[in-house]
Protein backbone atom coordinates (compact mmCIF):
# COMPACT_ATOMS: atom_id res chain seq x y z
CA UNK A 1 0.00 0.00 0.00
CA UNK A 2 2.62 2.21 1.26
CA UNK A 3 4.62 1.04 -1.27
CA UNK A 4 2.95 1.86 -4.49
CA UNK A 5 1.30 5.41 -2.89
CA UNK A 6 5.43 6.13 -3.35
CA UNK A 7 5.75 4.52 -6.61
CA UNK A 8 2.71 7.28 -7.76
CA UNK A 9 4.11 10.03 -6.03
CA UNK A 10 7.64 9.03 -8.27
CA UNK A 11 5.72 8.38 -11.40
CA UNK A 12 3.82 12.12 -11.27
CA UNK A 13 7.37 13.57 -10.59
CA UNK A 14 8.22 12.12 -13.60
CA UNK A 15 5.34 13.48 -15.57
CA UNK A 16 6.22 16.94 -13.93
CA UNK A 17 9.82 17.02 -15.24
CA UNK A 18 8.40 15.95 -18.70
CA UNK A 19 5.96 18.27 -18.97
CA UNK A 20 8.28 20.71 -17.43
CA UNK A 21 11.09 20.16 -20.18
CA UNK A 22 8.56 20.11 -23.23
CA UNK A 23 7.64 23.27 -21.75
CA UNK A 24 10.82 24.60 -21.89
CA UNK A 25 11.90 23.33 -25.35
CA UNK A 26 8.83 24.90 -26.78
CA UNK A 27 9.62 27.99 -25.37
CA UNK A 28 13.07 28.44 -26.34
CA UNK A 29 11.83 27.84 -29.79
CA UNK A 30 9.21 30.73 -28.83
CA UNK A 31 12.59 33.02 -28.08
CA UNK A 32 15.28 31.81 -31.15
CA UNK A 33 12.76 32.33 -34.05
CA UNK A 34 13.09 35.87 -34.18
CA UNK A 35 16.58 35.25 -34.49
CA UNK A 36 16.30 32.80 -37.08
CA UNK A 37 13.33 34.64 -38.84
CA UNK A 38 16.21 38.01 -38.93
CA UNK A 39 18.39 35.14 -40.28
CA UNK A 40 16.45 34.03 -42.72
CA UNK A 41 14.79 36.83 -43.99
CA UNK A 42 18.09 38.65 -44.96
CA UNK A 43 18.90 35.87 -47.31
CA UNK A 44 15.59 36.40 -49.01
CA UNK A 45 14.97 38.10 -52.51
CA UNK A 46 12.89 40.62 -52.13
CA UNK A 47 9.97 38.78 -54.60
CA UNK A 48 10.35 35.83 -51.51
CA UNK A 49 9.95 38.38 -48.86
CA UNK A 50 6.44 39.54 -50.49
CA UNK A 51 5.43 36.27 -51.20
CA UNK A 52 2.11 35.17 -49.28
CA UNK A 53 2.05 33.02 -47.09
CA UNK A 54 5.63 33.82 -46.65
CA UNK A 55 8.29 30.76 -46.26
CA UNK A 56 10.53 29.60 -42.87
CA UNK A 57 13.13 29.04 -45.02
CA UNK A 58 14.74 30.70 -47.55
CA UNK A 59 14.53 29.22 -50.96
CA UNK A 60 17.82 29.94 -51.98
CA UNK A 61 20.58 31.37 -49.78
CA UNK A 62 21.40 35.36 -50.89
CA UNK A 63 24.50 36.00 -49.01
CA UNK A 64 25.15 38.69 -51.19
CA UNK A 65 22.14 40.35 -49.47
CA UNK A 66 24.90 41.46 -47.02
CA UNK A 67 27.60 42.52 -49.82
CA UNK A 68 25.16 45.11 -50.89
CA UNK A 69 24.07 46.06 -47.84
CA UNK A 70 27.32 46.90 -46.81
CA UNK A 71 27.73 49.21 -49.83
CA UNK A 72 24.15 50.73 -50.19
CA UNK A 73 25.30 52.76 -46.86
CA UNK A 74 28.60 53.95 -45.07
CA UNK A 75 28.49 51.07 -42.38
CA UNK A 76 31.83 51.19 -42.88
CA UNK A 77 32.04 54.34 -41.53
CA UNK A 78 29.38 54.38 -39.20
CA UNK A 79 31.74 51.22 -37.59
CA UNK A 80 34.62 53.08 -37.42
CA UNK A 81 32.88 55.79 -35.89
CA UNK A 82 31.22 53.59 -33.17
CA UNK A 83 34.09 52.08 -32.16
CA UNK A 84 35.55 54.60 -31.22
CA UNK A 85 32.77 56.20 -28.83
CA UNK A 86 32.80 52.52 -27.64
CA UNK A 87 36.49 51.78 -26.85
CA UNK A 88 36.69 55.45 -25.20
CA UNK A 89 33.56 54.65 -23.25
CA UNK A 90 34.69 51.61 -21.94
CA UNK A 91 37.96 52.59 -20.74
CA UNK A 92 36.38 55.79 -19.02
CA UNK A 93 34.05 53.45 -17.73
CA UNK A 94 36.58 50.82 -15.99
CA UNK A 95 39.31 53.17 -14.42
CA UNK A 96 36.83 55.76 -13.06
CA UNK A 97 34.46 53.55 -11.52
CA UNK A 98 37.10 51.34 -10.08
CA UNK A 99 39.19 54.09 -8.79
CA UNK A 100 36.15 55.85 -7.45
CA UNK A 101 34.48 52.37 -5.97
CA UNK A 102 38.10 51.98 -4.53
CA UNK A 103 37.69 55.18 -2.44
CA UNK A 104 34.22 54.03 -1.34
CA UNK A 105 34.96 50.32 0.00
CA UNK A 106 38.39 50.85 1.14
CA UNK A 107 39.33 54.37 2.51
CA UNK A 108 37.34 55.90 5.72
CA UNK A 109 36.89 59.68 5.46
CA UNK A 110 34.39 61.65 6.99
CA UNK A 111 30.69 61.64 5.24
CA UNK A 112 31.60 58.59 3.51
CA UNK A 113 28.07 56.78 4.09
CA UNK A 114 26.33 59.58 2.93
CA UNK A 115 28.05 60.56 -0.12
CA UNK A 116 27.29 56.81 -1.25
CA UNK A 117 23.46 57.08 -0.05
CA UNK A 118 23.81 60.05 -2.90
CA UNK A 119 25.41 57.81 -5.44
CA UNK A 120 22.47 55.23 -4.92
CA UNK A 121 20.03 57.85 -4.50
CA UNK A 122 21.14 59.07 -8.17
CA UNK A 123 19.88 55.86 -9.75
CA UNK A 124 16.46 56.72 -8.83
CA UNK A 125 16.37 59.78 -11.15
CA UNK A 126 14.50 59.20 -14.66
CA UNK A 127 17.14 60.48 -16.84
CA UNK A 128 14.82 62.83 -18.86
CA UNK A 129 15.41 64.90 -15.64
CA UNK A 130 18.60 65.81 -16.47
CA UNK A 131 18.28 65.19 -20.41
CA UNK A 132 17.21 68.75 -21.46
CA UNK A 133 19.58 70.49 -19.11
CA UNK A 134 22.37 68.56 -20.01
CA UNK A 135 21.95 69.15 -23.32
CA UNK A 136 21.40 72.97 -22.70
CA UNK A 137 25.27 72.58 -20.93
CA UNK A 138 26.61 70.55 -23.70
CA UNK A 139 25.28 73.30 -26.44
CA UNK A 140 26.57 76.08 -24.21
CA UNK A 141 30.23 74.58 -23.75
CA UNK A 142 30.14 74.32 -28.48
CA UNK A 143 30.22 70.51 -27.89
CA UNK A 144 26.84 69.89 -30.06
CA UNK A 145 27.97 68.13 -33.39
CA UNK A 146 31.00 66.30 -31.46
CA UNK A 147 31.37 63.24 -29.52
CA UNK A 148 31.84 65.17 -26.10
CA UNK A 149 28.65 64.65 -24.95
CA UNK A 150 28.88 61.17 -25.42
CA UNK A 151 32.14 60.04 -24.03
CA UNK A 152 33.42 62.76 -21.65
CA UNK A 153 31.00 61.76 -18.95
CA UNK A 154 31.86 58.30 -18.68
CA UNK A 155 34.93 60.02 -17.05
CA UNK A 156 33.11 60.81 -14.16
CA UNK A 157 31.82 57.76 -12.74
CA UNK A 158 28.29 55.88 -12.72
CA UNK A 159 25.99 54.88 -9.91
CA UNK A 160 25.64 51.68 -11.19
CA UNK A 161 28.79 50.57 -12.10
CA UNK A 162 30.37 52.55 -8.60
CA UNK A 163 27.60 50.21 -6.84
CA UNK A 164 28.76 47.40 -8.62
CA UNK A 165 32.15 47.69 -8.20
CA UNK A 166 31.93 48.66 -4.58
CA UNK A 167 30.13 45.27 -3.66
CA UNK A 168 32.78 43.29 -5.27
CA UNK A 169 35.75 45.32 -3.35
CA UNK A 170 33.54 44.69 -0.11
CA UNK A 171 33.91 40.73 -0.42
CA UNK A 172 38.29 41.80 -0.45
CA UNK A 173 39.66 41.61 3.06
CA UNK A 174 40.67 44.81 4.90
CA UNK A 175 43.63 43.10 6.70
CA UNK A 176 45.07 42.73 3.13
CA UNK A 177 44.91 46.47 2.17
CA UNK A 178 46.10 47.48 6.09
CA UNK A 179 49.13 45.13 5.66
CA UNK A 180 50.49 47.13 2.43
CA UNK A 181 49.67 50.43 4.06
CA UNK A 182 51.97 48.83 7.24
CA UNK A 183 54.44 48.77 5.04
CA UNK A 184 53.73 51.79 3.19
CA UNK A 185 51.98 51.60 0.09
CA UNK A 186 50.24 53.91 -1.00
CA UNK A 187 46.01 53.77 -1.84
CA UNK A 188 46.75 54.64 -5.15
CA UNK A 189 49.49 52.12 -5.13
CA UNK A 190 47.73 49.40 -3.70
CA UNK A 191 44.37 50.21 -6.09
CA UNK A 192 46.57 49.48 -8.84
CA UNK A 193 48.65 46.47 -7.61
CA UNK A 194 45.82 44.54 -5.48
CA UNK A 195 42.59 46.23 -6.20
CA UNK A 196 42.53 46.01 -9.76
CA UNK A 197 44.09 42.09 -10.31
CA UNK A 198 41.35 41.48 -7.55
CA UNK A 199 38.49 42.90 -9.25
CA UNK A 200 39.41 41.66 -12.62
CA UNK A 201 35.81 39.58 -12.64
CA UNK A 202 34.35 42.34 -11.49
CA UNK A 203 35.87 44.76 -14.40
CA UNK A 204 35.30 42.79 -17.49
CA UNK A 205 31.54 42.82 -16.34
CA UNK A 206 31.72 46.58 -15.82
CA UNK A 207 33.40 46.58 -19.26
CA UNK A 208 30.86 44.09 -21.45
CA UNK A 209 27.84 46.33 -19.79
CA UNK A 210 29.86 49.66 -20.85
CA UNK A 211 30.16 48.24 -24.30
CA UNK A 212 26.68 46.87 -24.67
CA UNK A 213 25.33 50.58 -24.01
CA UNK A 214 28.01 52.54 -25.76
CA UNK A 215 27.31 50.23 -28.51
CA UNK A 216 23.70 50.31 -28.73
CA UNK A 217 23.41 54.37 -27.71
CA UNK A 218 20.60 55.77 -30.02
CA UNK A 219 19.27 58.55 -28.24
CA UNK A 220 22.73 60.42 -26.99
CA UNK A 221 24.36 60.01 -31.12
CA UNK A 222 20.26 61.15 -32.07
CA UNK A 223 20.05 63.99 -30.03
CA UNK A 224 23.98 65.51 -30.32
CA UNK A 225 25.06 64.55 -33.77
CA UNK A 226 23.81 65.85 -37.06
CA UNK A 227 27.01 65.44 -39.38
CA UNK A 228 26.44 62.26 -41.64
CA UNK A 229 30.11 61.71 -41.28
CA UNK A 230 29.91 61.56 -37.67
CA UNK A 231 26.85 59.13 -37.50
CA UNK A 232 27.17 55.72 -35.36
CA UNK A 233 25.80 52.50 -36.38
CA UNK A 234 22.38 53.39 -34.57
CA UNK A 235 21.57 56.72 -36.19
CA UNK A 236 22.98 54.80 -39.90
CA UNK A 237 20.60 52.25 -39.45
CA UNK A 238 17.76 54.17 -38.67
CA UNK A 239 18.55 56.62 -41.78
CA UNK A 240 19.02 52.61 -43.69
CA UNK A 241 15.61 52.19 -42.41
CA UNK A 242 13.89 55.45 -44.29
CA UNK A 243 16.02 55.24 -47.38
CA UNK A 244 14.99 51.07 -47.27
CA UNK A 245 11.48 51.70 -46.60
CA UNK A 246 10.25 47.74 -46.67
CA UNK A 247 13.31 45.79 -48.02
CA UNK A 248 13.53 43.56 -45.66
CA UNK A 249 15.54 41.57 -46.68
CA UNK A 250 18.56 44.50 -46.82
CA UNK A 251 17.24 46.16 -43.60
CA UNK A 252 17.47 42.15 -41.55
CA UNK A 253 20.77 42.09 -43.05
CA UNK A 254 21.59 45.89 -41.56
CA UNK A 255 20.29 44.99 -38.39
CA UNK A 256 22.07 41.88 -37.74
CA UNK A 257 25.37 43.45 -38.95
CA UNK A 258 25.41 45.96 -35.87
CA UNK A 259 23.79 43.14 -33.52
CA UNK A 260 26.58 40.33 -34.60
CA UNK A 261 29.50 42.23 -31.95
CA UNK A 262 27.07 42.01 -29.11
CA UNK A 263 25.91 38.05 -29.69
CA UNK A 264 29.54 37.01 -29.74
CA UNK A 265 30.45 38.67 -27.03
CA UNK A 266 27.49 37.32 -25.57
CA UNK A 267 28.31 33.71 -26.42
CA UNK A 268 32.02 34.11 -25.28
CA UNK A 269 31.42 36.41 -22.27
CA UNK A 270 28.51 34.75 -20.94
CA UNK A 271 29.38 34.47 -17.32
CA UNK A 272 30.45 38.15 -16.33
CA UNK A 273 26.89 38.53 -18.15
CA UNK A 274 25.95 36.88 -15.61
CA UNK A 275 27.86 37.71 -13.29
CA UNK A 276 26.46 41.26 -13.45
CA UNK A 277 23.01 40.46 -12.72
CA UNK A 278 24.16 38.15 -9.78
CA UNK A 279 26.13 41.17 -8.38
CA UNK A 280 22.84 43.32 -8.74
CA UNK A 281 20.55 40.96 -6.87
CA UNK A 282 22.75 40.78 -4.00
CA UNK A 283 23.17 44.54 -3.30
CA UNK A 284 19.34 45.33 -2.98
CA UNK B 1 53.17 61.26 19.40
CA UNK B 2 49.18 62.36 19.24
CA UNK B 3 49.08 64.79 17.25
CA UNK B 4 51.10 62.77 14.76
CA UNK B 5 48.35 60.19 14.45
CA UNK B 6 45.86 62.93 14.10
CA UNK B 7 47.60 63.95 10.71
CA UNK B 8 47.76 60.22 9.57
CA UNK B 9 44.14 60.09 9.77
CA UNK B 10 43.63 63.69 8.08
CA UNK B 11 45.34 62.56 5.52
CA UNK B 12 43.96 59.13 4.91
CA UNK B 13 40.45 60.96 4.47
CA UNK B 14 41.72 63.33 1.88
CA UNK B 15 43.15 60.78 0.12
CA UNK B 16 39.67 58.81 0.12
CA UNK B 17 38.09 62.40 -1.52
CA UNK B 18 40.90 62.47 -4.06
CA UNK B 19 39.44 59.03 -4.88
CA UNK B 20 36.19 59.94 -5.56
CA UNK B 21 36.72 63.39 -6.81
CA UNK B 22 35.62 62.27 -10.18
CA UNK B 23 32.23 61.05 -9.01
CA UNK B 24 31.58 64.53 -6.87
CA UNK B 25 32.68 66.57 -10.21
CA UNK B 26 30.24 64.52 -12.14
CA UNK B 27 27.94 64.67 -9.69
CA UNK B 28 28.14 68.31 -9.97
CA UNK B 29 28.64 68.71 -13.38
CA UNK B 30 25.84 66.29 -14.97
CA UNK B 31 23.51 65.52 -12.16
CA UNK B 32 23.12 68.51 -9.50
CA UNK B 33 23.71 71.17 -11.41
CA UNK B 34 21.48 70.35 -14.08
CA UNK B 35 18.64 69.35 -11.90
CA UNK B 36 19.02 72.70 -10.04
CA UNK B 37 18.82 74.64 -13.51
CA UNK B 38 16.00 72.25 -15.03
CA UNK B 39 13.67 73.43 -11.41
CA UNK B 40 14.46 77.30 -12.01
CA UNK B 41 13.98 77.31 -16.14
CA UNK B 42 10.45 75.47 -15.55
CA UNK B 43 9.38 78.45 -14.31
CA UNK B 44 10.27 80.45 -17.27
CA UNK B 45 9.73 80.48 -21.16
CA UNK B 46 13.66 79.50 -21.43
CA UNK B 47 13.90 78.62 -25.67
CA UNK B 48 17.67 78.20 -25.38
CA UNK B 49 18.13 80.94 -28.33
CA UNK B 50 17.00 83.98 -26.60
CA UNK B 51 14.39 84.02 -23.84
CA UNK B 52 14.45 83.24 -20.05
CA UNK B 53 11.58 85.58 -18.55
CA UNK B 54 9.58 84.21 -15.20
CA UNK B 55 6.57 82.63 -15.82
CA UNK B 56 5.30 81.51 -12.74
CA UNK B 57 3.47 78.74 -12.72
CA UNK B 58 2.17 78.86 -16.09
CA UNK B 59 4.07 76.10 -17.81
CA UNK B 60 2.33 73.37 -15.22
CA UNK B 61 -1.10 75.10 -15.14
CA UNK B 62 -0.96 74.61 -19.37
CA UNK B 63 0.04 71.40 -19.18
CA UNK B 64 -2.76 70.00 -16.90
CA UNK B 65 -5.64 72.04 -17.68
CA UNK B 66 -4.94 73.00 -20.88
CA UNK B 67 -2.60 70.26 -23.28
CA UNK B 68 -4.75 67.85 -24.50
CA UNK B 69 -1.57 65.62 -25.83
CA UNK B 70 0.00 65.71 -22.62
CA UNK B 71 -3.15 63.76 -20.83
CA UNK B 72 -2.72 61.53 -23.83
CA UNK B 73 0.88 60.89 -23.31
CA UNK B 74 0.40 60.06 -19.75
CA UNK B 75 -2.06 58.04 -20.67
CA UNK B 76 -0.11 56.33 -23.18
CA UNK B 77 2.99 55.94 -20.52
CA UNK B 78 0.62 54.52 -17.91
CA UNK B 79 -1.13 51.77 -20.51
CA UNK B 80 2.24 50.21 -21.39
CA UNK B 81 4.06 50.29 -17.26
CA UNK B 82 0.52 48.91 -16.45
CA UNK B 83 0.54 45.92 -18.45
CA UNK B 84 4.31 45.42 -19.30
CA UNK B 85 5.66 45.44 -15.49
CA UNK B 86 3.55 42.68 -14.13
CA UNK B 87 3.54 40.82 -17.73
CA UNK B 88 7.44 40.67 -17.92
CA UNK B 89 7.65 40.18 -13.65
CA UNK B 90 5.03 37.00 -14.12
CA UNK B 91 7.24 35.77 -17.07
CA UNK B 92 10.35 36.04 -15.90
CA UNK B 93 9.36 34.42 -12.46
CA UNK B 94 7.44 31.53 -14.84
CA UNK B 95 10.82 31.09 -16.42
CA UNK B 96 13.17 31.13 -13.74
CA UNK B 97 11.07 28.21 -11.48
CA UNK B 98 10.34 26.16 -14.95
CA UNK B 99 14.80 26.48 -15.23
CA UNK B 100 15.11 25.56 -10.89
CA UNK B 101 13.61 21.76 -11.16
CA UNK B 102 17.06 20.07 -12.11
CA UNK B 103 16.56 20.13 -15.98
CA UNK B 104 19.02 18.46 -18.47
CA UNK B 105 20.69 21.20 -20.76
CA UNK B 106 20.04 24.38 -18.28
CA UNK B 107 23.22 25.64 -19.28
CA UNK B 108 21.76 25.65 -22.70
CA UNK B 109 17.95 26.96 -22.02
CA UNK B 110 20.00 29.69 -19.97
CA UNK B 111 21.46 30.80 -22.62
CA UNK B 112 18.74 30.49 -25.32
CA UNK B 113 16.53 32.78 -22.87
CA UNK B 114 19.07 35.48 -21.54
CA UNK B 115 20.32 36.04 -25.34
CA UNK B 116 17.51 38.45 -26.39
CA UNK B 117 17.79 40.54 -23.41
CA UNK B 118 20.98 41.30 -24.04
CA UNK B 119 20.23 42.53 -27.26
CA UNK B 120 18.72 46.30 -27.78
CA UNK B 121 18.80 49.44 -30.17
CA UNK B 122 17.64 50.14 -33.61
CA UNK B 123 18.34 46.95 -34.63
CA UNK B 124 15.75 45.11 -32.56
CA UNK B 125 13.29 47.43 -33.64
CA UNK B 126 13.40 47.03 -37.72
CA UNK B 127 13.74 43.25 -36.75
CA UNK B 128 10.09 43.53 -34.90
CA UNK B 129 8.86 45.74 -37.18
CA UNK B 130 9.25 43.12 -39.59
CA UNK B 131 8.43 39.96 -37.18
CA UNK B 132 5.10 41.96 -36.69
CA UNK B 133 4.43 43.47 -40.34
CA UNK B 134 0.89 42.54 -40.64
CA UNK B 135 1.27 40.25 -44.23
CA UNK B 136 4.85 39.26 -44.27
CA UNK B 137 6.12 39.11 -40.92
CA UNK B 138 6.32 36.21 -38.66
CA UNK B 139 3.57 36.88 -35.86
CA UNK B 140 1.01 36.65 -38.30
CA UNK B 141 2.36 33.39 -39.95
CA UNK B 142 2.34 31.68 -36.73
CA UNK B 143 -0.96 33.07 -36.03
CA UNK B 144 -2.42 31.93 -39.15
CA UNK B 145 -1.03 28.29 -38.60
CA UNK B 146 -3.63 28.33 -35.44
CA UNK B 147 -6.47 29.69 -37.76
CA UNK B 148 -6.06 33.17 -35.56
CA UNK B 149 -6.28 36.26 -37.98
CA UNK B 150 -3.69 38.37 -36.74
CA UNK B 151 -4.19 41.96 -36.21
CA UNK B 152 -2.24 44.85 -38.13
CA UNK B 153 -0.07 45.48 -35.17
CA UNK B 154 2.14 49.02 -35.47
CA UNK B 155 -0.67 50.37 -38.21
CA UNK B 156 -3.53 49.95 -35.53
CA UNK B 157 -4.21 52.46 -32.60
CA UNK B 158 -5.18 49.63 -30.85
CA UNK B 159 -2.24 47.38 -30.95
CA UNK B 160 0.96 49.35 -31.17
CA UNK B 161 1.35 49.48 -27.61
CA UNK B 162 0.52 45.90 -27.19
CA UNK B 163 3.19 45.51 -30.34
CA UNK B 164 6.04 46.91 -28.02
CA UNK B 165 4.92 45.13 -24.66
CA UNK B 166 4.60 41.66 -26.18
CA UNK B 167 8.66 43.08 -27.48
CA UNK B 168 9.50 43.92 -24.04
CA UNK B 169 8.36 40.28 -23.44
CA UNK B 170 10.90 39.30 -25.97
CA UNK B 171 13.45 40.69 -23.43
CA UNK B 172 12.17 38.56 -20.33
CA UNK B 173 15.51 36.66 -19.59
CA UNK B 174 17.31 39.44 -17.53
CA UNK B 175 14.80 39.23 -14.46
CA UNK B 176 14.84 35.40 -15.50
CA UNK B 177 18.52 35.41 -13.96
CA UNK B 178 18.00 37.91 -11.10
CA UNK B 179 14.72 35.45 -10.21
CA UNK B 180 17.38 32.40 -10.61
CA UNK B 181 20.20 33.82 -8.78
CA UNK B 182 17.71 34.18 -5.33
CA UNK B 183 15.94 31.03 -5.82
CA UNK B 184 19.18 29.23 -5.47
CA UNK B 185 19.14 30.57 -2.58
CA UNK B 186 16.21 28.72 -1.26
CA UNK B 187 16.83 26.07 1.01
CA UNK B 188 16.40 22.51 -0.68
CA UNK B 189 15.10 21.24 3.08
CA UNK B 190 12.14 23.39 3.07
CA UNK B 191 10.97 21.37 -0.19
CA UNK B 192 11.76 18.63 1.37
CA UNK B 193 9.64 19.16 4.48
CA UNK B 194 7.10 20.46 2.55
CA UNK B 195 6.40 17.26 0.37
CA UNK B 196 6.78 14.92 3.84
CA UNK B 197 3.47 17.00 4.74
CA UNK B 198 2.25 16.16 1.00
CA UNK B 199 2.60 19.52 0.10
CA UNK B 200 1.32 19.82 -3.44
CA UNK B 201 3.63 21.45 -6.24
CA UNK B 202 1.36 24.47 -6.55
CA UNK B 203 1.58 24.57 -2.29
CA UNK B 204 5.36 24.50 -2.51
CA UNK B 205 5.57 27.63 -5.16
CA UNK B 206 2.88 29.27 -2.90
CA UNK B 207 4.04 29.39 0.69
CA UNK B 208 7.93 28.59 -0.01
CA UNK B 209 9.31 29.39 -3.58
CA UNK B 210 7.07 32.87 -3.46
CA UNK B 211 7.86 34.24 -0.17
CA UNK B 212 11.35 33.57 -0.33
CA UNK B 213 11.70 35.68 -3.75
CA UNK B 214 9.52 38.61 -2.52
CA UNK B 215 12.78 40.53 -2.25
CA UNK B 216 14.19 40.24 -5.62
CA UNK B 217 10.03 41.19 -6.72
CA UNK B 218 10.69 44.22 -5.40
CA UNK B 219 13.36 44.91 -6.81
CA UNK B 220 12.42 44.15 -9.96
CA UNK B 221 8.94 45.99 -10.20
CA UNK B 222 10.57 49.14 -8.50
CA UNK B 223 13.77 49.29 -10.99
CA UNK B 224 10.96 48.32 -14.02
CA UNK B 225 8.63 51.12 -13.22
CA UNK B 226 11.03 53.38 -13.63
CA UNK B 227 12.17 52.31 -16.58
CA UNK B 228 9.12 51.74 -18.05
CA UNK B 229 7.92 55.18 -17.70
CA UNK B 230 10.83 56.53 -19.96
CA UNK B 231 10.10 54.85 -22.48
CA UNK B 232 11.20 56.66 -26.20
CA UNK B 233 13.22 55.22 -28.36
CA UNK B 234 11.54 52.08 -29.13
CA UNK B 235 8.32 54.38 -29.88
CA UNK B 236 10.26 57.08 -31.85
CA UNK B 237 12.14 54.53 -34.33
CA UNK B 238 9.17 52.05 -34.35
CA UNK B 239 6.48 54.87 -35.14
CA UNK B 240 9.09 56.48 -38.04
CA UNK B 241 9.16 59.69 -35.66
CA UNK B 242 5.61 59.99 -35.87
CA UNK B 243 4.36 59.14 -32.62
CA UNK B 244 2.51 55.76 -34.12
CA UNK B 245 -1.17 56.15 -35.61
CA UNK B 246 -3.42 58.60 -33.79
CA UNK B 247 -0.75 59.14 -31.40
CA UNK B 248 -1.09 56.21 -29.90
CA UNK B 249 2.55 55.87 -29.31
CA UNK B 250 3.60 59.06 -28.24
CA UNK B 251 4.29 58.26 -24.51
CA UNK B 252 5.31 60.76 -21.77
CA UNK B 253 9.03 61.42 -22.89
CA UNK B 254 8.45 61.09 -26.62
CA UNK B 255 5.74 64.36 -26.04
CA UNK B 256 8.63 65.75 -24.13
CA UNK B 257 11.49 64.97 -26.32
CA UNK B 258 9.27 66.52 -29.32
CA UNK B 259 8.60 70.12 -27.26
CA UNK B 260 12.31 70.17 -25.93
CA UNK B 261 14.47 69.78 -29.32
CA UNK B 262 11.38 70.19 -31.68
CA UNK B 263 9.97 73.23 -31.16
CA UNK B 264 12.67 74.18 -28.45
CA UNK B 265 9.88 74.75 -25.62
CA UNK B 266 12.79 73.89 -23.50
CA UNK B 267 10.70 75.38 -20.07
CA UNK B 268 7.69 73.40 -20.91
CA UNK B 269 9.29 70.60 -21.89
CA UNK B 270 11.55 70.70 -18.23
CA UNK B 271 8.35 71.28 -16.54
CA UNK B 272 6.72 68.19 -17.85
CA UNK B 273 10.02 65.76 -16.37
CA UNK B 274 9.48 67.43 -13.08
CA UNK B 275 5.71 66.54 -13.68
CA UNK B 276 7.15 62.89 -14.25
CA UNK B 277 9.70 63.08 -11.84
CA UNK B 278 6.85 63.39 -9.21
CA UNK B 279 4.74 60.75 -10.42
CA UNK B 280 7.75 58.03 -10.31
CA UNK B 281 8.74 59.50 -6.81
CA UNK B 282 5.20 58.53 -5.36
CA UNK B 283 5.06 55.42 -6.77
CA UNK B 284 8.38 54.59 -5.33
CA UNK B 285 7.26 55.87 -1.99
CA UNK B 286 3.76 54.03 -2.23
CA UNK B 287 6.02 50.68 -3.18
CA UNK B 288 8.53 51.46 -0.51
CA UNK B 289 5.68 51.85 1.97
CA UNK B 290 3.51 48.78 0.79
CA UNK B 291 6.83 46.38 0.79
CA UNK B 292 6.67 45.17 4.50
CA UNK B 293 3.00 44.08 4.13
CA UNK B 294 4.08 41.64 1.46
CA UNK B 295 8.30 41.84 1.41
CA UNK B 296 9.25 38.33 3.36
CA UNK B 297 13.17 39.07 4.56
CA UNK B 298 14.49 35.82 6.52
CA UNK B 299 15.59 36.47 9.29
CA UNK B 300 19.37 36.98 9.81
CA UNK B 301 20.01 34.04 7.30
CA UNK B 302 21.49 36.47 4.93
CA UNK B 303 22.23 39.79 3.90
Amino acid sequence: MKQSYFDSMKNREKVLKAVNFILLCFGSLLFLSPLWWMISTSLKTMKEVMSFPPTFFPKEWNWDNYIKTWEAAPFDLYTINTVTITILVVVGQVLVNSFVAYGFAKIPFKGREVLFAIVLSTMMIPGFVTLIPQYVLFANLGWLNTYYPLVVPAFFGSAFNIFLLRQFYMTVPNEMIEAARMEGASHFYIWRKIGIPLTKPALATVAIFSFNGAWNDFLGPLLYVNDENLYTLQLGLQVFKGEMSTQWNYLMAGSLIVLLPVILLFFFFQKYFIKGINLQSGGK
Amino acid sequence: MKRKKFNYKRQEGLVGYVFILPWIIGFLLFTAGPLLFSLVASFTNYNITSQMDFVGFRNYEKLLFDDQLFWTSLWNTLYYVAFSVPLTTIGAIFLSVLLNQDVPGLRFFRTIYYLPAVLSGVGVYLLWMQLLDPSTGLVNLVLGWFGIDGPNWLFDPEWTKPSLILMKLWGVGGGMLLYMASLQGVSKSLYEAAQIDGASKWQQFRYITLPMITPVIFFDVVTSLIGGFQIFQEAYVMSNGTGGPVNSLLFYNYYMWNKAFKVFDMGYAMAMSWILFIIVFILTMINLKLAPRWVHYEGEAKR
